[in-house]
Order: C-alpha cells, then sequence, then structure tokens
C-alpha cells in the first residue's frame, strides 16, 4: 500500500515536473534573485533595441522608396548638408542609446550580486562529464558529497564554490541565475537564491569535450523543512543490506572495480574518480541527467556505459547477468 | 603638298597604342602550359584562384553546416555520435574562419586593390604566390585530416585545458595548431604585400583623400592582421610546445594559466572578426556609388569609421570572457568598449542608409544584396551590444543566442556584402555579366532562408540551449524550433546553389560584359574586362575620388614605364607624387617549392619537434633559389 502511495507521488511530481518543463531551463521563466532581475534586463534591452532596428528599417524603406523612378540620374550630391544633419543627428543618438546601456548594466551587475550573508556553502566541482556537489557545513562532521543533483532551501543565500578540476566547464542553472565558468586553478564563487520551490534544470555551457551535450544537472528548490530532511539523509551512510541479492550487490561492487572509483559511505568503496553513490538511489537521475533513476537504468549503464554515453570516462565492467542483477539491486536501494 | 604635321595624327596614336600593348602583353604574360601556371606571379590569376579556392572551403564548410543541422533536427538524434559532431562543428567553425572568411577577403582584394589604385601588379608577387600556395596546403591539411577522421575536435578556439596534452590524445589539436600557422602565414604576407602596394603602387594623383574606400578597408585590415596575429603565434606555439616538448603555459598544476591560452587567442580572435567585417564594409561603400549613382555619403566619415573599428576592436577581447570570473570592474570597461564599436559601425550604417535616400537607386542584384546586408547586419549589430553588456552576457553566452548573433553578423555582415561583390566585380573579373534573373532569385532564397534559419536561435538560447552540443533529450523544449531551423536551412543551402549555377552557366553562356558595365567610378573600370595582363596600358592619373565618373571621356595617363621589362610606378605615400620606377618580379617556381618546403616542415613537426630544425633546410633552399639575384636589365646596360 504504502510503495503504491509513493509511486503515484513520484507521478504526480513527475506530471507536474512535465507540465512546467517548458520552462525548467530557460531564461524567460526566471524563480531566482538574479535570474529575476536579469530577465527585465533583457526585455528592456530587446525592447529598445527592437524599436531602433524598425526605425532604422523605416529609414530604410524610406530612401529607397523615394527616388525610385527610374529616370537617368545625373549622379551627383543634392542635399549634401540636409544629410550632414541627419546623420550626425543618428550618431549622436546612438552614442546616448550605448551609454544608457552601459550604465544600465553597470548597475544591473551590481544588483545581481545576492545580498546579505551566507546561509550555505556547496562546493560544485565540474568533471568530464558530471558535477561533484559537497555540502559544506560548518563543522567537518556535517560534510557531505553528492552528485549532479544539489538540493537548497527556498529563498536561502547559497554560495556555490564553483571548481573545475579537469577542463573548463560552466555552471549555468537558467531559471537561477547567469552563468559562471569552472576553471582549473581559478575558483569562482556564485551566490544564487531562489525565490520559489522547483525543480530547475542546468546544462554545462562551456565545451567541455566529447560529452559536453550530456552534462546537465538539476537543482531541487525546497522549503526548509524538506531540505533539512533531505540534507539529514544525506549525512548517514549507506544503509546495511538486508536482503540476499542486495548484500550480494555489495560485495561485487567491493570486488570489481567499481570501488576503485566510487565511494560509498560506510563500505569500502572510497574511490574519487566518479561520483559519490552513497545516496544513488535517491536521486532522480543518473549519468547526469540521462536517465531516470531506476533499477534498469542502473542496470542498462552498469552493463554499459560507453554505448549509452559514449566516450564517458566509467570504463566497461565486465559481469556476470547474477552480478548484474545483484549490483543494480543494491544500488536502487540506496536511497 | 602640305606642311610637316606638328600633332600626330589619330591614325599614329593608334599604331603607337597597339605596339606598347602588343610590347606590354610580351612582357606581363604568363609562360603558357601548366609549369607556367604554377610559376605565375600576376595578382589577377592568383586572386581568381584564391576567391574560388576559398568559396570551395565555404561549399564545404556549407556541407558540415548541413550536417550539424539534419543532427539537430531531432532530439536524441543518432545520425552523428559525439565524436564527429565534434569535429564537424569545429572544422565548420576553423574552416569558414580561417579558410573561407578571411582568406576570400584577402582574395578579392589580391585581385582588387592593385587595379583599384591603377597599377600593374601587387607589390611582393611572388610572396603573393607563396601565400596562396601555403592557405591551399593548410586547407587541404585539415580536411585530409576529416577524411582520415582525424579532424581536431576541440572547438575552433582550441581552448586549453581540453586542448591540451593531457585531454586533447592523438594528433588533433596540433592539427588544429599547423592550420593555423598556415593560414597566419599567408594572412601576414598579404597583409604586407597590400599595405605596400596601397602605400606606395598608387596611381599619380591618388592622394590619401582619393582612395577608394574598400582600399581604405583593406589597408586598415591588413594592419588589423600584422597586429593580431602575433598573439595567436604566440598562443598556439606554447600550446605545441605543451604538447610536444612537456612545457607547462597552459598547466595550472605546474603554475601555467588556462586563461593565458583564452586572453591570447581573443586578443587574436575579436580582431579576427573585424578583418572579416571590414573589408565587407569596404566593399559596399564602393559598391554602392553606382548603384544609388551618387558618391557614397560622408567619404571621411566612412574612412574614419573603418580606422575606429580597427582600433576598437583592439580593446574588447575580453568581452569573450565575462563569465570566467575577472574582476567586475575591467568588465565594465570592456563593457563600454564594446559597446563603444557600435558606434562607427552605426555611422557606416547611417552614411548608406543617406546615399541612398539622396541618390537614384537602380535595383539590381549587388544592390539587393546591399540591402539585405543592411537589414540582417543592423540586427546583428544590435544583438551585439545586448552581448556586450556584462549581466546579459551571463545568461546567453555560449548559448544558441550568440550562434544566432555571430551568423547574423558574420553572413549578414560579410556573407551578404561578398555576394553582392561577386555579382559586381564578376564582369571585371571573368568578362561575362552574372544572370540577373539568377541573382535576384538566389538572393531571396539566401535572405529568407538565412532569416528563418537563424532568427529562431535567438530563442532556443534564451530558453536555455547551450551551443556545441550534438544532441538534446525529448523533455526539453526545443525540437520544434530545432526542426523548424533546420527545414529553413534547407532553403539557404538551395539559396547558395543557386548562386554558384549563376556562377557557373554565367562563366560559360553570360553575356558578354563591356568594360564598365555599371557605370562605376573607380580605377579598375578604367581597363579592359577582364583586364590585361599588365592592368593598363599606361597608368593613370587621378584628379578625384571618382576618377571614372569625373573624366568620362578619357583619363590622362603617366607615360614613361619601359614596356620591355616589368616596371611599376612608385609614388609618394601620402600625396601620390611618383618617385621611382622599379622592377616587378618575374614569374617564378620557387614560390611554389618553398611552399612545399614549408608546409613538409609544419606538418612533420606535428610528430617531431626536430622536424623544425632538419626541415628549415629545404625551406632555406627554395628561398635561396627565391632571391637569386638574376641581372636586371640596368645591369647588363
Ligand atoms: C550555410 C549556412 C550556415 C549554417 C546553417 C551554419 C550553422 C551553424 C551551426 C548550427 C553552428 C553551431 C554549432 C554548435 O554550436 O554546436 C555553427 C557554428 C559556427 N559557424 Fe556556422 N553556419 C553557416 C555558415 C557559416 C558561415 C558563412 C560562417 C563564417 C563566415 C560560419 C561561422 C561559424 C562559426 C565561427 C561557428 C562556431 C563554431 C564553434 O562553436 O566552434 N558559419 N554554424
Ligand atoms: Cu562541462
Amino acid at each position: 500500500m504504502i510503495r503504491h502511495v509513493r509511486t503515484a507521488c513520484h507521478c504526480a511530481v513527475l506530471a507536474a515536473l512535465l507540465a512546467g518543463c517548458g520552462g525548467w531551463q530557460s531564461v524567460l521563466e526566471p524563480h531566482g534573485v538574479s535570474a529575476i532581475s536579469l530577465r527585465h534586463l533583457i526585455i528592456l534591452i530587446v525592447a529598445v533595441c527592437s524599436v531602433v532596428w524598425m526605425l532604422v528599417m523605416i529609414a530604410l524603406i524610406a530612401a529607397l522608396w523615394r527616388n525610385r523612378d527610374n529616370s537617368p540620374a545625373s549622379p551627383g550630391p543634392q542635399n549634401e548638408r540636409r544629410m550632414t544633419i541627419a546623420v550626425t543627428g543618428a550618431a549622436i543618438a546612438t552614442v546616448l542609446m550605448i551609454s544608457t546601456f552601459t550604465i544600465m548594466s553597470f548597475f544591473a551587475t551590481r544588483a545581481l550580486s545576492v545580498a546579505g550573508p551566507d546561509d550555505l556553502t556547496i562546493r560544485v566541482r565540474g568533471l568530464q562529464w558530471w558535477w561533484d556537489a559537497e555540502y559544506i557545513g560548518p563543522d567537518p562532521s556535517q560534510r557531505f558529497e553528492t552528485a549532479n543533483e544539489i538540493h537548497i532551501p527556498v529563498g536561502r543565500n547559497v554560495r556555490l564554490k564553483l571548481e573545475g578540476l579537469d577542463v573548463i566547464h560552466s555552471f549555468w542553472v537558467p531559471s537561477l541565475a547567469g552563468k559562471q565558468d569552472l576553471i582549473p586553478g581559478r575558483p569562482n564563487e556564485l551566490t544564487i537564491r531562489a525565490e520559489r520551490a522547483g525543480v530547475y534544470r542546468g546544462q554545462c555551457a562551456e565545451f567541455c569535450g566529447m560529452q559536453h551535450a550530456h552534462m546537465a544537472l538539476l537543482v531541487f528548490v525546497e522549503t526548509q523543512d524538506d531540505f533539512d530532511r533531505w540534507a539529514n539523509a544525506q549525512r548517514r551512510d549507506a544503509i546495511q543490506p538486508a536482503a540476499e541479492e542486495i548484500a550480494a550487490g555489495l560485495q561485487t561492487f567491493l570486488a570489481k572495480p567499481c570501488a576503485a572509483c566510487h565511494t560509498i559511505r560506510g563500505t569500502a568503496a572510497g574511490g574519487t574518480t566518479g561520483p559519490d553513490l552513497t545516496h544513488v538511489g535517491s536521486r532522480r537521475t543518473i549519468a547526469a541527467g540521462l536517465f531516470e533513476t531506476t533499477r534498469g537504468s542502473l542496470s542498462a549503464w552498469t552493463a554499459d556505459p560507453q554505448t549509452i554515453k559514449p566516450g564517458n570516462n566509467m570504463p566497461m565492467v565486465p559481469l556476470t547477468p547474477d552480478e548484474l542483477r545483484a549490483v543494480s539491486a543494491y544500488l536502487a536501494s540506496l536511497k | 603638298m602640305s606642311g610637316p604635321a606638328t600633332a600626330p595624327d589619330a591614325r599614329d596614336i593608334e599604331l603607337e597604342r597597339s605596339r606598347l600593348t602588343s610590347a606590354l602583353a610580351e612582357t606581363w604574360r604568363t609562360p603558357s602550359g601548366f609549369l607556367g601556371a604554377l610559376a605565375t606571379v600576376d595578382h589577377k590569376i592568383i586572386g581568381r584562384r584564391y576567391i574560388f579556392t576559398a568559396f570551395i572551403f565555404l561549399s564545404l564548410g556549407g556541407v558540415l553546416a548541413a550536417l550539424m543541422r539534419i543532427q539537430l533536427a531531432q532530439p536524441e538524434a543518432r545520425l552523428l555520435g559525439p565524436d564527429r559532431y565534434n569535429q564537424i562543428f569545429t572544422m565548420h567553425g576553423a574552416n569558414m574562419m580561417f579558410l573561407f572568411a578571411v582568406p576570400v577577403m584577402e582574395a578579392v582584394a589580391v585581385y582588387l586593390v592593385p587595379l583599384m589604385v591603377g597599377t600593374r601588379n601587387i607589390a611582393f608577387p611572388r610572396l603573393n604566390a607563396f601565400s596562396y600556395w601555403i592557405y591551399l596546403a593548410g586547407g587541404m591539411l585539415l580536411w585530409i585530416a576529416f577524411a582520415l577522421d582525424m579532424a581536431p575536435d576541440v572547438g575552433w578556439f582550441a581552448y586549453v585545458p581540453l586542448s591540451g596534452p593531457q585531454y586533447g590524445a592523438g594528433k588533433r589539436a596540433d592539427i588544429w595548431a599547423q592550420m593555423i600557422t598556415f593560414t597566419e602565414l599567408s594572412a601576414l604576407a598579404v597583409a604586407v604585400e597590400l599595405i605596400v602596394t596601397i602605400f606606395k603602387q598608387r596611381a599619380p594623383g591618388m592622394t590619401l583623400d582619393r582612395i577608394p574606400v574598400f582600399v581604405w578597408a583593406m589597408l586598415v585590415t591588413s594592419f588589423l592582421v600584422i597586429m593580431a596575429m602575433p598573439a595567436i603565434v604566440v598562443a598556439s606555439s606554447s600550446l605545441i610546445l605543451d604538447r610536444l616538448v612537456g612545457t607547462h603555459f597552459y598547466n595550472p598544476a605546474e603554475g601555467g594559466d588556462v586563461l593565458l591560452w583564452q586572453h591570447l587567442f581573443w586578443f587574436f580572435g575579436h580582431p579576427e572578426v573585424y578583418i572579416i567585417f571590414l573589408p565587407a564594409a569596404g566593399m559596399v561603400s564602393t559598391m554602392i556609388e553606382p548603384f544609388a549613382r551618387r558618391p557614397a555619403f560622408g567619404y571621411l566619415p566612412l574612412v574614419m569609421a573603418l580606422i575606429a573599428t580597427g582600433i576598437l576592436a583592439f580593446g574588447l577581447w575580453v568581452h569573450h570572457m565575462f563569465v570566467v570570473g575577472l574582476p567586475r570592474l575591467g568588465d565594465s570597461f570592456f563593457t563600454a568598449s564594446s559597446m563603444a564599436i557600435a558606434i562607427p559601425a552605426s555611422i557606416q550604417v547611417f552614411c548608406w542608409l543617406a546615399t541612398l535616400w539622396d541618390g537614384k537607386p537602380v535595383f539590381k542584384a549587388p544592390l539587393l544584396f546591399i540591402i539585405g546586408f543592411i537589414v540582417t547586419f543592423v540586427i546583428g549589430g544590435l544583438t551585439g551590444v545586448m552581448v556586450a553588456s556584462v549581466p546579459f552576457d551571463t545568461q546567453v553566452h555560449d548559448t544558441y543566442f550568440v550562434v544566432a548573433h555571430f551568423h547574423y553578423v558574420l553572413i549578414g555582415g560579410a556573407v551578404f556584402p561578398l555576394l553582392g561583390a561577386i555579382h559586381y566585380w564578376f564582369p571585371k573579373i571573368t568578362g561575362k555579366m552574372m544572370s540577373e534573373s539568377l541573382g535576384r532569385s538566389s538572393f531571396w532564397l539566401i535572405f529568407i532562408g538565412f532569416n528563418a534559419t537563424f532568427f529562431p536561435m535567438h530563442i532556443l538560447g534564451l530558453q536555455g540551449m547551450p551551443r556545441r552540443i550534438y544532441t538534446y533529450q525529448p523533455d526539453l523544449p526545443w525540437h520544434g524550433l530545432n526542426l523548424f531551423v533546420s527545414l529553413s536551412a534547407i532553403f539557404l543551402t538551395i539559396g547558395f546553389l543557386l548562386f554558384f549555377v549563376n556562377a557557373i552557366s554565367s562563366l560559360r553562356g553570360g553575356v558578354t560584359a563591356s568594360d564598365n558595365p555599371w557605370d562605376a567610378p573607380t580605377l579598375e573600370w578604367a581597363t579592359t574586362s577582364p583586364p590585361p595582363s599588365y592592368n593598363f596600358a599606361l597608368i593613370p592619373v587621378v584628379g578625384g575620388l571618382h576618377p571614372v565618373w569625373e573624366n568620362r571621356d578619357t583619363l590622362s595617363v603617366a607615360d614613361g614605364l619601359r614596356s620591355d621589362r616589368r616596371e611599376l610606378l612608385v609614388t609618394s605615400l601620402a600625396t601620390s607624387e611618383p618617385q621611382v620606377r622599379e622592377a616587378s618580379p618575374q614569374h617564378s617556381i620557387w614560390p611554389l617549392w618553398a611552399a612545399l618546403a614549408t608546409t613538409v616542415m609544419l606538418i612533420w613537426s606535428i610528430f617531431s619537434p626536430w622536424a623544425v630544425v632538419w626541415g628549415s633546410i629545404p625551406v632555406a633552399i627554395a628561398l635561396i633559389g627565391w632571391f637569386w639575384p638574376k641581372g636586371t636589365p640596368e645591369d647588363e646596360a
């Protein structure tokens, strides 16, 4: 019964998500303070520029229309003086428009920085082709790591410490804020504040190699309570497997090369090359936004990561069908 | 008996003239046969080849664009994998920028500038031959690599560390860097030739304020080439060193800096855009006169705008780096300078509008392309102002909004004028007119197809679609517009095909052109269409900005150049007073050998740094052959 309710809930969330999906990665549907003020600026500038273009087009059409008879003309200037005045006037207008835009964007840039003290700091690191998110609490015991999905409380200032670990990536969740690059050797910061709960999609915006297209991330904006509940669950070590198949899955995971690259807290697996899998079963997607997390997709991914996302840094680990079944059952159980 | 004739009669003049032209033809001719064609130093032959080759690269780049658009028409399409797609968009960008846009402008200038300034050949004609061969070699290197599945795949901007030794495995990024070196060599050579030709070989009387605007544009462009290239030379040599010799210029782990690459690349890469746009603007200012049937309004502002753009072009490279996290105050400076460059651009637009307003436009194909240019270029300019604003840019940087923006600038701002220019100068180059009706149809297809293809990309960008992605997932709301874009690209393609059909069929069976079919005012129209190998039988003397309009019957001419050897008239820089007669080099096969030797050295150096040492020996031999002193007629005397 409880399982059914849970499934129903999932479906409802998914439906809501799809209904609103037009805007879940869009500059035009902002839900974060910076993105909202950016939308105002964007609309204003686009409107002014459209008017300017229209004026130029009217001038062009008029210029072409004026003398459209085909009478032979002796080439030669007619109205040099009047033309000079018109061109000078237009040039002055251009200078004024440009100066206004410059000043506007100067102030808009200042308005972008989110005011107030930070409530939460997350270290976001970009790798080929996934995101590592480390929640840095006040004391080290509060730290935990997750991948490709970050949760933040609504209405709070969240400071993102952005680092590129291999090549340059760019953190971009258009509904929340403008982008900021993650550059090896040059940490950057970006403070965001979401004004509305929801799920927002982001995607790496700097070309970072073969799978640049598949480097998405989801930002879950939740109430403080939901966020705390989530964070507490994340801090816990991975559950100890109860069922037999699942326990076998853990054993396989540890025995095979999986553990060399992935961490599962509470087990012997401590690799850092790939995403931390401690609570992978609770994430909505795997492979940086490529699939919904299901036992099936986990199994497909483990069986053959290279066909699914060619070029990614996870090698194919040969597993027997039984081992594969057990491992995917285990991973799916890591809520 | 009549008295002794004091003035030579008409028949004598005619006889004298035909004796002169046949002597000149003998002196300046390109030797016949295949070897002769390889050895020629005639700027017109080289210019024609250059233009033709650049258009071949345009079509190849177009094929790549079509492949990208087929792949992106559907979400999760399987036509191209990530590997091929990344090669293709890299090839498309590198090919269009380095093998088409810049070279084609230089190619047109190689053909036209000597004619427009009234001289017999370009300065350093052997260097000119060399620069064409080296360009051809660099282009072939890139395309052969692509055929072998070895093409660069790190973007035409090749950011480190992705292009560095650790992440850019194989030889792909090296091929990119060496292709850059090829095109640098060729562009630099042409820039030097053009500057000297424009400074020292102008016809007598062509003072600074009588230089056609296109020639001014090429002068400014050539200086941009000379000043921007060192940055990319430094950047790509450091990259090659990092990759081949194990230096760490760009490796942060060893004290290098990845942003160094971006600064150097864009310090070159931004002016690069103006290296493409300024010649196009010059073409428009020059072409608009016969079609508005009025001198271009505002010669001085037009020229000043070109110069101002050239200077400002070096002050705004950081606007490609607004999201790398540089200090905000610096960003504001670069916002201001990037916006400021809109001022000279708009002044030019206003001058063209004024010219049309005050003139009596004749709607021939070249004018249509100029109109299409104004319509689209203004959009590209305005979106340029948008992305110059830091906050605006943080949202649209590296999205399809930017793809839309720069295609409006590159296609709208450079390819439209170029196509107009091909229609306009086709009779001068080939002696045939292009078909007007095909010209119009191709214009409309290209114009409509272009806007339908690229305008929706602005919206896609705002909807969050990043660029350089080989596919996207179906739950993202992008597929409708992407499909529309891909279908529209078909119109664009048909338009370009029609343009090519027009050019080829007109070459074969077009109407024979008169010497000055458009009643145009500049000097190149004062000789035959196509011009003879020596360009002008007698060097014209210029008395105004529109010599052909001002002296409708006959231009006055300067005499005194020898016809039995290749001689040019060298004039003073500012006032264009005749100074000396200068020998112009003979045809020679050595530039080709030098180019081949350089090619071997550059390609070999991708595999071994020692190639720079051993490979320079054949280059040195070829250069000795090239510069081996030969007796000049003076010495014999
Ligand atoms: C035939 C018409 C053309 C079409 C349909 C077309 C299409 C495209 C597309 C779809 C991209 C985006 C690739 C990506 O971000 O994934 C692109 C990139 C680009 N195009 Fe074009 N293009 C055309 C012509 C041109 C021309 C004429 C030029 C230059 C004169 C040009 C220069 C570029 C450059 C520099 C890039 C950037 C490549 C990169 O991101 O590294 N394109 N083009
Ligand atoms: Cu990335």
